[in-house]
Order: C-alpha cells, then sequence, then structure tokens
C-alpha cells in the first residue's frame, strides 16, 4: 500500500503560472519590436538586447549574491522589464547608459523591494525616469526613422513630434502654423525644416522617439492579444487612453490653436506604450476593477497636465509612476463588489 | 437560444473529466464487514443506542440524534454488532464508530422494498417533517446539514421556492448526474414531498447545461408535476455552491452571515429529494447512496449503490483496484473534495465521490511570489480578495481577516486554483477562518 499524499483542496490547479503569464507579455510585445527594428535597424537590436541581457544579469546577481534566495530569471519578469525599458529609451543610448538603467529597473526598483511581485513601482519607468534625469541629453536625442528624412544625410536626430510641438507652442505659434509650415532649425551649422510627420506615418510609428512607443497599431494589437489571454483587463488601456482623450478634446474644443487635437495625443508619444503595457503592470496597479478605473482615470489626467503644463513634453511615464505610488491607498479603499451586497430581491 | 443563467460574480471553469457519466448505477455487493461512524451530519454526534453483540436488521435505529442539529442513523446491513470502537473515518482522526459483521440481508419489516412507483403523497406536512428526521435524512450535497431542520421554516420567515441543486459543478462526479437520469420519477416525487413539507408551490431543479440528457429527461418528467420546473445553467464553477445556485436560478443573493431562507429560498440536493421520496413513501431510511469512483488512472470508472459504511477500499476493488501509481485519493470532487490518508476508511452520508490522482496530478504547482495579478478576486464567487485574507491570515492579523469577511468564504478553492504564482490561498483562508471563528465564540461567551 502505498503512502497517500494529504493535502486541502483544492486538488487540482488550473496551469497558469507567472511565467505563462510574463511570456504572454513578451509574445504581446514582438509586434512593435519588429516595428521598431524596421524604423532603427540595428540601434533597436541593440538597445533592446542589451537592455533584456542587463535585465537577466542584475537580477541573477543580485538574488545570488544579496539576497541569497532562488533564481527567479527563469520566469520572465526581467526579460520583460528589459524589453520595456528598451521601448522607453532612444535607440542610439550608448551601452553604457542602458546598463545603468538595468542596474536602476532591476537592482532599485525591483529587487531591493524582495524581487518580482514586490515592487511598488513599475521598474522600467523608474529605469527609464532615472536616466531621463540623469542623461537629459542623450535621453532625448531621438534618431529619426531611416525612411522619412532620407533626405537629410547630416541630421541623425531630432525631437519628437511632441515634443517639438510643444516647445514651438511656448514659443507662441500656433497648433496650425508648426503643424504645416514645419521649423527651421540650426542643426551642425545648417539650416533644416523639421517638419511634424503626417498623421498615418505617426500612426504606423514613422517618427521620432523611443523605440517601442512608435507605432500606435503595433501596440493595440499586442494589447488585444493581452486581453485575449486575459492577461491584462480592459479598465486600465481604456479609462487612460479614454480620459487622455476627453481631456485634450475638452482643451482642443476650447482654443484648437493653442491645444493641439486628441488624435495627435493619441498616437504620439508613449500614450499607446503606457497605457497598454506599462500602466497594466500588474504588480503596480489596482487589484479591484474599480481601483482600476480610478488608475487609469489619474494616469490619463496626469499625463495631459505634465504635457500641457508641465516641464516636459512627456508625462506618461511621470503619470504611471505617480499613480503608482497611490495604488495601496486606491485597494484599500475600493473593494470589489461582494456576494449578496447587490440586488436583494431580484 | 436565450442566454443561460448563472452566477453573477467570479467563478471558474475547470476541465469536467466526467469520465463515469456513461455508466448506470450499479448496486455493490453487500460487504463482510461496515464500520458506521455515529457523527455523520453536521451539528452534535448522535447517541449511539446498540451495543455490542446485538443483532441488527437493515434499516434498524442504531444510533440516535438527540440535539436539535444532529441526525438519527441506521444500519444499513443485517448482522451482528462486532464493537463500538473508535476507527480511523474519513477526517483522518479515529472517531467513534459502530461496526457490524454483515450476516445475511434481512431488512425491517416496516421498509417497502418494492420498485414499485408511490405517487400519491398522503403525509401531512408535520408528518413529512417528522419521517425526515426520524430516517436519517441529510444534505447528500456533501454539507450533510439534517434535512429536517432545512424544512423548519423559522418564525418571521417564509419559504417562498425550493431549489433542487441538481449542479454538480465538480469536475469528475458524475452520482447526481446518473441518479437524475435514473430515477427521475421518484426524485421528482420527492421534490413534491419537499415543496409540501415546506408549504411552497414553486420548485425550480437547476442543472447545467453540460447534461443536455438530464435536462432533456427532466423537462419531461415534471410535465406531470405542477410547479417544479428545470433551469439549465451555464457550466460554471461552483454553481452548487449554495448561495451561488440561488443567485444563478431566482437571481437573488443571499446576505451576508444570512441563510437562504433570508430570501425565501430553501436548496436540497437532488440525491436528497431522491432520498426523501424513499424515506416518505418507503419508509427507508438513509442506508445507502451513490458514489462515483473516478480517476485519471483508473482502468474503470462507475458510479455504485453504496450502503452507508462499507469501507473505500471495497469501491476501487469494484473498479480493478488502486494503480500502483496513485499517490491521492480524494472523498468528494476535486476542488472541495478531502484527501484521504487511508483508503480503509467507510463511506459515510457525504461520500459523493471517491477520486484517484496519479503521483504528477497530486503534486500541487511550486508556489512562488504574489504578482497581484488580482486573478483570485477576479473568480472569487463571494467578491472577496482572497489574496489579502491569506496575507492578514499568514501574518496572524485575525481580526483583519474578519473585517474583510473571511466568514463569507465558502472554500471553493477557485482562488488557489486560478492563482498563477500557486499560492495555497485556501489553507491560510481556512486557517484565518478557524481563528476567526474561535474569536467569535469567545466573543459571544462574555
Amino acid at each position: 500500500m502505498n503512502l497517500l499524499t494529504v493535502s486541502g483542496s483544492p486538488h487540482v490547479h488550473g496551469g497558469n503560472s507567472t511565467k505563462k503569464i510574463m511570456f504572454g507579455v513578451i509574445y504581446a510585445m514582438i509586434p512593435a519590436l519588429l516595428v521598431s527594428v524596421y524604423f532603427f535597424g540595428l540601434g533597436a537590436i541593440k538597445v533592446t538586447l542589451v537592455a533584456v541581457l542587463a535585465c537577466v544579469f542584475f537580477e541573477w546577481v543580485i538574488q545570488k549574491y544579496l539576497i541569497k534566495g532562488p533564481s527567479t530569471i527563469h520566469d520572465g519578469s526581467a526579460i520583460v522589464s528589459g524589453i520595456l525599458l528598451a521601448f522607453n529609451v532612444p535607440s542610439n543610448l550608448p551601452i553604457w547608459i542602458i546598463i545603468i538603467g538595468a542596474l536602476v529597473t532591476i537592482g532599485v526598483a525591483k529587487m531591493s523591494f524582495g524581487g518580482v511581485g514586490k515592487n511598488p513601482f513599475n521598474p522600467a519607468l523608474v529605469g527609464r525616469v532615472f536616466l531621463l534625469l540623469s542623461f537629459p541629453v542623450q535621453m532625448t536625442s531621438w534618431p529619426k526613422p531611416a525612411v522619412l528624412f532620407s533626405g537629410l544625410a547630416d541630421a541623425v536626430t531630432g525631437p519628437t513630434a511632441l515634443g517639438h510641438l510643444k516647445e514651438e507652442i511656448g514659443r507662441g505659434r500656433t497648433v496650425t502654423d508648426v503643424m504645416e509650415n514645419g521649423t527651421k532649425m540650426i542643426v551642425d551649422g545648417q539650416e533644416v525644416l523639421y517638419e511634424i510627420p503626417q498623421y498615418m506615418d505617426l500612426f504606423l510609428g514613422n517618427m521620432g522617439g523611443s523605440l517601442g512607443e512608435m507605432s500606435a497599431i503595433a501596440l493595440v494589437l499586442g494589447g488585444i492579444y493581452m486581453l485575449f489571454r486575459k492577461i491584462i483587463s480592459w479598465h486600465i488601456p481604456v479609462t487612460y487612453i479614454g480620459s487622455v482623450v476627453v481631456f485634450t478634446g475638452i482643451l482642443w474644443a476650447i482654443d484648437p490653436e493653442a491645444y493641439v487635437n486628441p488624435a495627435f495625443h493619441l498616437i504620439t508619444g508613449g500614450l499607446m506604450l503606457g497605457a497598454i503595457f506599462m500602466a497594466t503592470d500588474m504588480v503596480s496597479s489596482p487589484m479591484s476593477n474599480k481601483g482600476q478605473l480610478i488608475f487609469g482615470l489619474g494616469c490619463g489626467v496626469l499625463t495631459v497636465i505634465i504635457r500641457v503644463w508641465g516641464a516636459y513634453p512627456e508625462g506618461v511615464s511621470f503619470a504611471i509612476l505617480i499613480m503608482n505610488a497611490f495604488v495601496p491607498l486606491i485597494n484599500n479603499g475600493l473593494k470589489p463588489k461582494r456576494f449578496g451586497e447587490v440586488v436583494k430581491n431580484g | 437560444m436565450s442566454v443561460l443563467k448563472t452566477f453573477k460574480i467570479g467563478g471558474v471553469h475547470p476541465p469536467e473529466c466526467k469520465y463515469s457519466a456513461g455508466e448506470a448505477i450499479k448496486a455493490l455487493e453487500l460487504p463482510k464487514q461496515v464500520t458506521i461512524p455515529i457523527a455523520q451530519s453536521l451539528g452534535a454526534p448522535s447517541k449511539a443506542v446498540v451495543a455490542k453483540g446485538d443483532e441488527v436488521k437493515v434499516g434498524q435505529l442504531i444510533a440516535k440524534g438527540e440535539a436539535f442539529i444532529s441526525s438519527n442513523i441506521h444500519s444499513s446491513v443485517s448482522g451482528k454488532v462486532l464493537k463500538l470502537d473508535e476507527v480511523l473515518d474519513q477526517s483522518g482522526y479515529r472517531r467513534p464508530c459502530i461496526i457490524i459483521n454483515v450476516d445475511g440481508d434481512e431488512w425491517d419489516e416496516n421498509i417497502d422494498r418494492s420498485t414499485e412507483l408511490k405517487k400519491d403523497i398522503t403525509a401531512t406536512k408535520e408528518e413529512i417533517i417528522k419521517k425526515i428526521q426520524e430516517m436519517g435524512i441529510v444534505g447528500l450535497g456533501g454539507a450533510t446539514f439534517p434535512s429536517h431542520v432545512k424544512l423548519m421554516v423559522p418564525d418571521g420567515k417564509k419559504a417562498e421556492v425550493l431549489v433542487i441543486n441538481g449542479v454538480e459543478c465538480e469536475p469528475y462526479l458524475t452520482a447526481d448526474h446518473r441518479l437524475m437520469l435514473e430515477m427521475a420519477d421518484e426524485m421528482v416525487i420527492g421534490i413534491q414531498i419537499l415543496m409540501k413539507g415546506l408549504d411552497v408551490k414553486r420548485a425550480i431543479v437547476g442543472v447545467e447545461n453540460n447534461k443536455p440528457d438530464v435536462i432533456e429527461h427532466l423537462n419531461n418528467r415534471v410535465k406531470d408535476y405542477p410547479g417544479i420546473e428545470v433551469c439549465a445553467l451555464k457550466v460554471q464553477y461552483p454553481q452548487g455552491g449554495e448561495k451561488q445556485l440561488i443567485d444563478a436560478a431566482i437571481g437573488r443573493q443571499v446576505p451576508s452571515g444570512k441563510l437562504p431562507i433570508e430570501v425565501g429560498a430553501v436548496v436540497n440536493n437532488v440525491g436528497t429529494a431522491f432520498a426523501v421520496y424513499e424515506a416518505v413513501q418507503k419508509n427507508k431510511p438513509l442506508i445507502d447512496r451513490v458514489v462515483t469512483v473516478t480517476g485519471k488512472n483508473l482502468k474503470e470508472t462507475g458510479n455504485f449503490m453504496v450502503r452507508i459504511g462499507t469501507s473505500v477500499n471495497e469501491l476501487i476493488e469494484k473498479v480493478g483496484g488502486l494503480p500502483e501509481d496513485t499517490a491521492k485519493v480524494v472523498s468528494g470532487g476535486p476542488m472541495m473534495g478531502k484527501a484521504l490518508n487511508s483508503t480503509d476508511v467507510p463511506v459515510v452520508k457525504g461520500t459523493s465521490g471517491i477520486l484517484t490522482f496519479e503521483e504528477g496530478e497530486a503534486k500541487r504547482v511550486e508556489t512562488t511570489n504574489c504578482i497581484r495579478c488580482a486573478k483570485c478576486i477576479t473568480v472569487c464567487p463571494m467578491g472577496l480578495e482572497p489574496v489579502l485574507i491569506a496575507q492578514y491570515a499568514g501574518n496572524e492579523l485575525y481580526e483583519n481577516v474578519e473585517a474583510e469577511r473571511a466568514m463569507d468564504c465558502i472554500e471553493c478553492g477557485s482562488c488557489s486554483y486560478t492563482c498563477p504564482a500557486g499560492q495555497p490561498l485556501l489553507d491560510y483562508i481556512r486557517l484565518g477562518k478557524y481563528k476567526v471563528g474561535e474569536i467569535i465564540r469567545n466573543r459571544s461567551k462574555k
């Protein structure tokens, strides 16, 4: 007679795992990665590879020598952080800066809190913001996609559409003026005309910007895949993007020459990347659906405030990090709908 | 086709694995010996009324339930009482049992053993309740709550609808499925008896639509009986939970800490309805029940009519014995069943199935850090936050465990089932509930 295992119910498991979720996220990022490779070529591959390897390496080293616990690199979460970090930086960022970013991402934002699942802030965003504050020049020198500016041999870098527009509006120009007439700039002693790309190019990702934020369509594809796999729910992306559209829509309705239209906000900058991949990070977002709605709304409002009135052209990273800090409060305050509290007699 | 009803919050859908659904109910041969625990229902244990050496007949009272919530126990065999002793039962502990050596199969003369269907219900409401109590009928869905207590509606409350649980949402189990197919008429009459006992005009039989044969068959059967409807439900675990079933069938939610009667509902299992038929119409005490024997590693599976007190070993022998690779044997379903530490334990009134697992299935998944994915919250049918309760319980913060409404937890296991980090959430919640139970009892003492 063999000895029988005795354990509490349930005796079966659904088979989901952290690893499956993390690799699901990785698969969802592939379309956006392919788009950035298409536009930035080897630079995109180099940055992504370095970021991923550095993140995995730092997690392994810290786990082994500082935490002295079992290795967690196999669960794929360091790979996710690495890709997201790469997605948030320009494709010509020097390798040593990427490695510093990876160290902050994994070492400071993730492992110092106890590793996967314990971090209050999105690790990749912490890494990104650290780099932005420490290396502002390198972090905002965006290489132009090879296809569009082929006529300008010397111009390897340029501003993002979002940053450029904000700067010019700050100089007193109108939105129409900037969009239609472009801007004369001095690059390496030569005068060049910078034009904001057409909407279709912005939508497809043919614009200057961080690696992964290029193509709204590729990011949405990944989002749909994650929704389908139930890795994310609709609550955060929809309220985030929705509130940006509504808020910027109101501003645009008030004065279309001082504030650009919502569609522009939607497809430029890191909004799609942030709303679909960063704000939905399960570790650092609220647990209840109600909480996620509030979280998405807060992210959207903060993003617009920073984009329109803040010191930075892009507000997605800061908005999400600020809302991350509210998550414990949101979790505490917004409980799921309890059984028996709805209709008593239907 | 209209949208199928189901409960509103949470739920999971584990693989159904109903291998034995096509196996007709077979009577298991009489065992040589039965071991009948005297605590087989919720509430106080019964008091033995036989002694060593007594001759007993099938259906003879051997232990009497004396408290309000307790139930009578009858001999399931004829023979001689070998001894009253503490014997290992399904709980894993030694508990008082009556052990009877079987001799022949002589039934109590008051029991009607004919197979004739007795449709006319002559008993009055009071007689029905008394009979159900006398015959030791308990809830056969697994909770084994004494059935007569359910029929005694407290003052100020009114039963409006009887909900019959034919959901069998646990994977693997098919005992109720077979019963509804093979004993539909008896069961429907049992439902009518329960309706009379409760004084209600309406009964709803909830059946998940993974049993289309049952739904069709029952729809045909209930035509002749007024007030009984069959409600096809969307397959969703834990629909067989009392509160979930009421929500699914009639759209009412029983408030926290309250009984179904609060919303005018009383729930009984299909097996109980069948046992009520036998008790009231045939004078037969609850001495046997249908048990599913199943498992991926078994050569065959089956549904058996088993006398209470029969060893689980005999059931397993009947399907070809326990395979060498068996690592776990569960009494009940895989989601809520109890792992046995030995197969040499008796089948009791609450045993709905015996399920075997081989080595690989028996192992739990590796536990890693919680990634706060909130899947446990999404699937919790009670709208709780399992991860939070589990963390509070793990940190011995029992006031918080109580404040997070741990006592609402029905222990369905959906949280642990779905957790990607493999956290033993329900283990911690059970610990928390146990401690909170202690705290509540101490509080009411003061």
